[in-house]
């Protein structure tokens, strides 16, 4: 059964193994398989069978859904949700269409200069915890912006700094991604673009395709198979990031992971079945927010083929 | 360019000038005191800095050879085959990268307890694995989606053994994309936070652990001197690797 369904414009290459290659197929997935699988399926697993009560270590042996009864009771569960939700919205947003526009702006000179393009990859390796620091220390209510508002007399005081640190917008976390994210983008963007994009972009040009129509209907849907994972991932990333919004959010509600580690380490462990429902939902509410864009940009692409 | 590339820049600024000074408070926009303390206190021999970085760099270091070592092979089977099956695995390898940190470590907690793993070097170095294998899986599946098999039939036809088409003809056609997916598999593990936490139990002190007690600690020069001494390795890193990592594009083109 090969997998024929639409994959596009590209012809499926030969798929079977030449001659004298000794094709173990199955064979060689297993250590990646061996590796992944069973500690990620484990953790699933074991977080599923305990968040239904069955907690041997401390005498729970029944199965019932009390910790989901429980977590769906709680309004901070709520309140986190939709925090964690909006923060990963926005930063895959935010993320997808800067780092595609920096890729359209700087596609002429990218290739040109080494020491540019390493500088624009500079965010790329900088760890979360770095990232978030440094926008407590540049946005913060005495960081560096609001030290420069003061030094041309815009404020007198921190406080009169607006909150973009610890505030009920998490308007510092999405900036933290957004900063780390579009350069990730921008370089996917710009991969596709040197090589693909190029020729058709040429020959609408040719065919009489104005700017606007060459963005629209060549270079965009070009783009977006390439792009739409990465946005995937970077939602992902934002809804389970931990250390960011530990770093840069407000106490309560807090994002959904730092509400889960919280409930975790409790000292009460009877709270431990709740922390695993928390762990399950997230995780389930992440693949299905992925699932759902995978399939609306698949859907959106074959829409723009007919 | 410069507009783009001085916003990437901007928000370390603060980190690496505050580093360099004493009692860098608001409204201070060029430090009244410039001083080498923190530093010294960072650097100091018998300080934590030191045993940090060894954690970080052995850890991640051993995660990016084990990452490889099973990514090669399973990345040659996704870019070049179709099979029974396929998506299911792809699937599999893939999800670990949008299930959250925090939930795999809530899972794995007691199991890990139990196997003795908690609080120990292969604990964080396993744990560190599910986040960072399939990147390099994916990054190796694009590789090896633009590579030409019969480059081996032809180096077997002409005498070669096994090892030698590995070594003269495989390994050089897929060594950039190796360098990029070992640099992702490094820098995951190397930015790993939580699961660290969650699994070295506060025995496996690496350096991200140290840098988030330090900041809570609230000494702004120690703070930034440290974040730079995190983030000096990954930079040279990029260095190393920059152009190898434009070229492929990322290799996500490829699945």
């Amino acid at each position: 059964m090969s997998s024929s369904g639409n994959r596009g414009l590209r012809a499926e290459p030969e798929r079977s193994a030449p001659l004298l290659i000794r094709d173990y197929t199955w064979l060689k997935l297993m250590p990646a398989l061996v590796v992944i699988v069973p500690l990620f399926a484990a953790a699933f697993v074991l977080a599923v069978i305990q968040s239904l009560g069955y907690f041997p270590l401390i005498g729970l042996r029944s199965f019932n859904v009390d910790a989901y009864r429980s977590l769906f009771g709680n309004d901070e569960f709520w309140l986190s949700l939709l925090l964690s939700t909006r923060i990963a919205f926005m930063a895959a947003l935010l993320s997808t269409v800067l780092g595609i526009a920096m890729a359209l702006g700087i596609r002429g000179i990218w290739h040109a200069s080494r020491r540019s393009a390493f500088l624009f990859q500079f965010s790329l390796p900088i760890p979360h915890v770095i990232g978030a620091l440094a926008m407590v220390h540049l946005l913060g209510q005495s960081g560096l912006i609001a030290r420069l508002g003061h030094s041309i007399g815009v404020i007198d005081a921190p406080s009169e700094f607006p909150a973009l640190v610890y505030d009920p917008f998490a308007l510092g976390i999405v900036a933290e991604f957004v900063w780390k994210d579009a350069p990730f983008v921008a370089i996917v963007a710009l991969g596709v673009l040197g090589t693909v994009a190029e020729n058709y972009e040429s020959v609408a040009a040719s065919l009489g395709a104005s700017s606007w129509q060459r963005l629209r209907h060549v270079t965009l849907p070009l783009l977006v198979p390439a792009v739409a994972p990465i946005s995937v991932i970077v939602f992902a990333f934002a809804f389970g990031s931990f250390e960011v919004p530990l770093l840069l959010g407000e106490s309560f509600p807090s994002a959904l992971p730092v509400l889960a580690y919280r409930l975790h380490t409790n000292v009460d462990l009877a709270l431990r079945p709740e922390a695993m429902a928390l762990a399950v939902v997230m995780s389930l509410v992440v693949m299905a927010a992925a699932v759902t864009y995978l399939t609306l940009v698949r859907r959106v692409l074959r829409g723009e083929q007919t | 360019m410069a507009l783009i590339v001085a916003t990437i820049l901007l928000p370390l600024v603060p980190l690496v000038i505050q580093s360099f000074t004493r009692g860098y408070v608001f409204p201070q926009l060029v430090p009244a005191e410039w001083s080498t303390r923190a530093w010294s206190i960072v650097l100091a021999t018998d300080g934590g800095t030191w045993k940090a970085l060894g954690w970080s760099v052995a850890v991640a270091a051993t995660v990016t050879a084990l990452a490889l070592l099973v990514a090669v092979p399973a990345g040659r089977v996704l870019g070049l085959r179709t099979f029974r099956g396929r998506r299911v695995l792809e699937f599999l390898v893939l999800t670990p990268l949008l299930v959250p940190a925090v939930a795999v470590g809530i899972g794995l907690d007691i199991t890990f307890i139990r196997l003795g793993l908690s609080g120990t070097f292969w604990g964080v170095v396993l744990v560190h694995l599910i986040p960072a294998a399939p990147y390099a899986v994916l990054i190796l599946a694009g590789v090896f989606a633009n590579y030409n098999e019969d480059l081996e039939v032809q180096a077997r036809t002409l005498g070669a053994g096994p090892l030698n088409v590995l070594r003269h003809v495989t390994m050089p056609a897929i060594m950039p994309g190796l360098i990029v997916a070992g640099f992702f598999a490094f820098i995951v593990s190397w930015s790993q936070y939580v699961l660290t936490l969650q699994i070295g139990g506060g025995k496996v002190l690496t350096l991200p652990v140290l840098l988030v007690s330090t900041a809570s600690g609230g000494d702004v020069a120690i703070t930034g001197a440290l974040t730079i001494v995190y983030a000096l390795p990954v930079l040279a890193l990029l260095v190393v690797t920059s152009h190898h990592v434009v070229r492929a594009g990322l290799g996500v083109t490829g699945t």
